[in-house]
């Protein structure tokens, strides 16, 4: 029983500079109620496979040219724009990175959150506002009737991210999509989030997507985990299961790029050398294995497939962490 | 925004006195001579007679001082007596044309029709021409709508009105003869068929500066609708499952047209100042051929008083751009 199932997805921008391939294949489900984190540094393809998934890319220049998303019994990537819209904001919400330009400077918050309510729920203007004024009670937000009437400006940043939660949960969606809801602010405002979005998910029973290049914060709050590389998922796994035995290189990698604050300081910073690429061509070979510690001859021919190591563990690499040799297939 | 407004109409105050003294001492210092368009058989004596009983012989603190009083006291006075028929002290002394023996305030209020009919009308045409061009330039950019409309905004911005008024008289009414090529100013509309001659007389002249300004706003809505159309909020509002109309029309759109109604608000100025090239071009007698006339005749009393005129209209239309700018963008509040 799955509430989203993705398959095959693939976006592709077409630029001037030639084509860039921006998410490759990418298949992975979310069951009601589960939180899945996404993984991976900035460029690997998290935003775009969301967005992709709910016609929020720009196109032109984006394509999303394969693939289905099975959402609700019907193929999100097939639907005409009126019941794609009418799946966007009402049954999968979305939170954005920036709070602070992601709410309309000119509209006073009451009006941005009852857009969703009166052009999804039908509700009149009357209606929308004593819902917008509950849905920012829900959020935290003292004094909420009053509020409504405020701007953005006057609000702070954890404020704002509330509201943009508020706004998402507006007509009690299946899905929650949270495009790293949390890196544009400070770390206690960060952890009352984070505090925020578990307790709403036990109240409200949403699955989550969570994208973050934040470990720390997938710890503390994911079921499970996928981790992406250039586009592809390259390791999915329990949260326990990911942090206790990594298997991909770049996981492993990412792991380690994490400080500790305990223990003597040693060590320098860890860092994984290079960039990620971009790719202009859909990957033949693994995208990884140019940073990789444990790249060999196979990974410069062949693009590596997801394979199911345990239950609800898989991995895209040739190399085994456990022998430190080749992968038997 | 109500005591800001107050505040700054008071501060308008000293700003105007200071630019009518500005005006004042330039054309002072201008060399023009009131008497050099006669005759040249009058005596150089009769000449400076003549200056003489123009008030030039005072020195400048006294001429300034008269100008104020004329301008600011009489003037107003004069109106009042006429609008509400009082009669509070017969004689006054009132800005006199040195061309032609009338009333400055008087030649203005013939001039004014003529200039709000053909230039106000082709900045209204202009302004609805250039916002929806604008917007659907941006929001399909680079198709062949916005190539044509750039095309065409360049040949409005870069082709100067003498060249276009020109041209569309030789195709418009010489050639084909559709449209009179003389704006006539003493047309009276009584009827219906008076009323399609004035819309005829009028289709020219407004049409070429409309071109000018449709061209300069439009680019400006464009390059404005740009910014927004990819801001974040954006994206919240199609997320929100919005329809792509009130993503455009109500959410980009409001906040793009704060900068433009700026720019709308400080062109209004220029309305009244007449565009003196395409007047000339089409014989509008207006607010434009007005003040060539007079800088050409050395009428400096009149000239003082127009150009006094179009900056306190500019000081005005820039006080009515920033309340405007605190009406449509919450984040700015004066109070």
């Amino acid at each position: 029983m799955t509430v989203l199932d993705v398959k095959n997805l693939r976006t592709v921008f077409k630029t001037r500079q030639g084509e860039i391939h921006a998410v490759n294949s990418v298949s992975f489900d979310l069951k009601p109620g589960e939180l899945l984190g996404v993984v991976g540094e900035s460029g690997s393809g998290k935003s775009v496979t969301m967005m992709s998934l709910i016609g929020l890319v720009p196109s032109p220049p984006a394509i999303v040219d394969g693939g289905y998303v099975n959402f609700d019994g019907q193929d999100l990537l097939r639907t005409d724009q009126d019941r794609l819209r009418g799946v966007r904001g009402a049954k999968i919400g979305f939170i954005f990175q920036d709070p602070m330009t992601s709410l309309n400077p000119v509209f006073s918050i009451g009006f941005q959150l009852s857009e969703p309510l009166r052009n999804h729920m039908g509700m009149n203007k009357t209606a929308a506002r004593k819902r917008a004024a509950e849905l920012l009670d829900l959020v935290g937000i003292p004094d909420a009737a009053r509020r409504l009437s405020d701007f953005p400006h006057q609000f702070s940043g954890g404020m704002r991210q509330r509201v943009m939660i508020a706004m998402a949960l507006a007509c009690d969606p299946k899905v929650l999509i949270a495009d790293e809801p949390t890196t544009a602010l400070d770390v206690t405002i960060q952890a009352q989030i984070l505090e925020l979005v578990k307790e709403l998910r036990n109240k409200l029973g949403m699955a989550i997507i969570w994208i973050t290049h934040d470990l720390g914060v997938i710890a503390g709050i994911a079921d499970r985990v996928m981790v992406m590389y250039g586009g592809q998922v390259v390791e999915q796994a329990p949260v326990r299961e990911l942090f206790e035995n990594p298997q991909h290189p770049y996981t492993r990698a990412l792991l380690q790029t994490i400080p500790s604050v305990r223990g003597t300081r040693t060590d320098k910073l860890r860092v994984i050398e290079g960039q990620p690429p971009i790719l202009y061509a859909e990957p033949s070979a693994c995208s990884f294995r140019d940073r990789c510690t444990h790249a060999f001859e196979r990974c410069g021919i062949e693009n590596p497939l997801r394979k199911t190591l345990t239950s609800g563990h898989d991995v895209a690499c040739f190399w085994d962490p456990a022998t430190g040799e080749a992968r038997h297939d | 925004m109500f005591n800001y407004t107050i505040r700054r109409l008071f501060l308008a105050i000293p700003t105007l006195f200071f630019i009518s003294l500005i005006i004042f001492l330039l054309l002072d210092l201008a060399p023009s001579d009131p008497t050099a368009n006669l005759p040249l058989t009058i005596p150089p004596e009769v000449r400076e007679k003549i200056r003489q009983s123009l008030g030039l012989g005072e020195p400048i603190h006294i001429r300034y001082l008269l100008w104020c009083k004329q301008f600011f006291i009489n003037e107003p006075l004069n109106i009042m007596e006429q609008w509400f028929g009082w009669d509070i002290a017969g004689d006054r002394l009132r800005v006199l044309s040195w061309q032609t023996r009338s009333p400055v305030v008087d030649l203005i209020v013939q001039r004014t029709p003529q200039t709000l009919w053909v230039v106000g009308m082709s900045y209204v045409v202009g302004v609805l021409i250039a916002l929806p061009i604008g917007i659907i330039s941006a929001y399909r950019q680079y198709s062949w709508f916005d190539q044509v409309g750039t095309f065409i905004s360049m040949i409005g911005f870069s082709v100067p009105t003498f060249f276009t008024g020109v041209l569309m008289i030789v195709v418009f009414s010489v050639w084909l003869g559709w449209f009179p090529s003389i704006y006539d100013t003493t047309h009276q509309v009584t009827d219906w068929a008076s009323f399609w001659q004035q819309i005829r007389q009028m289709v020219m002249p407004v049409a070429v500066l409309a071109l000018f300004n449709a061209a300069q706003i439009s680019r400006f809505m464009r390059a404005s609708m740009l910014d927004n159309l990819n801001q974040d909020y954006v994206r919240t509002a199609r997320a929100k499952g919005l329809g792509e109309r009130t993503v455009v029309l109500v959410h980009v759109l409001r906040n793009s047209l704060i900068p433009v109604v700026t720019v709308i608000a400080l062109g209004v100025p220029q309305v009244f100042g007449g565009a003196i090239i395409t007047e000339q071009v089409f014989k509008v007698n207006g607010l434009g051929q007005l003040l060539i006339i007079s800088i050409q005749g050395g009428d400096l009393p009149t000239v003082q008083t127009l150009t006094f005129i179009f900056a306190f209209l500019i000081v005005l239309f820039n006080l009515i751009a920033d309340v405007l700018y605190g009406v449509l963008d919450p984040r700015i509040r004066y109070d």
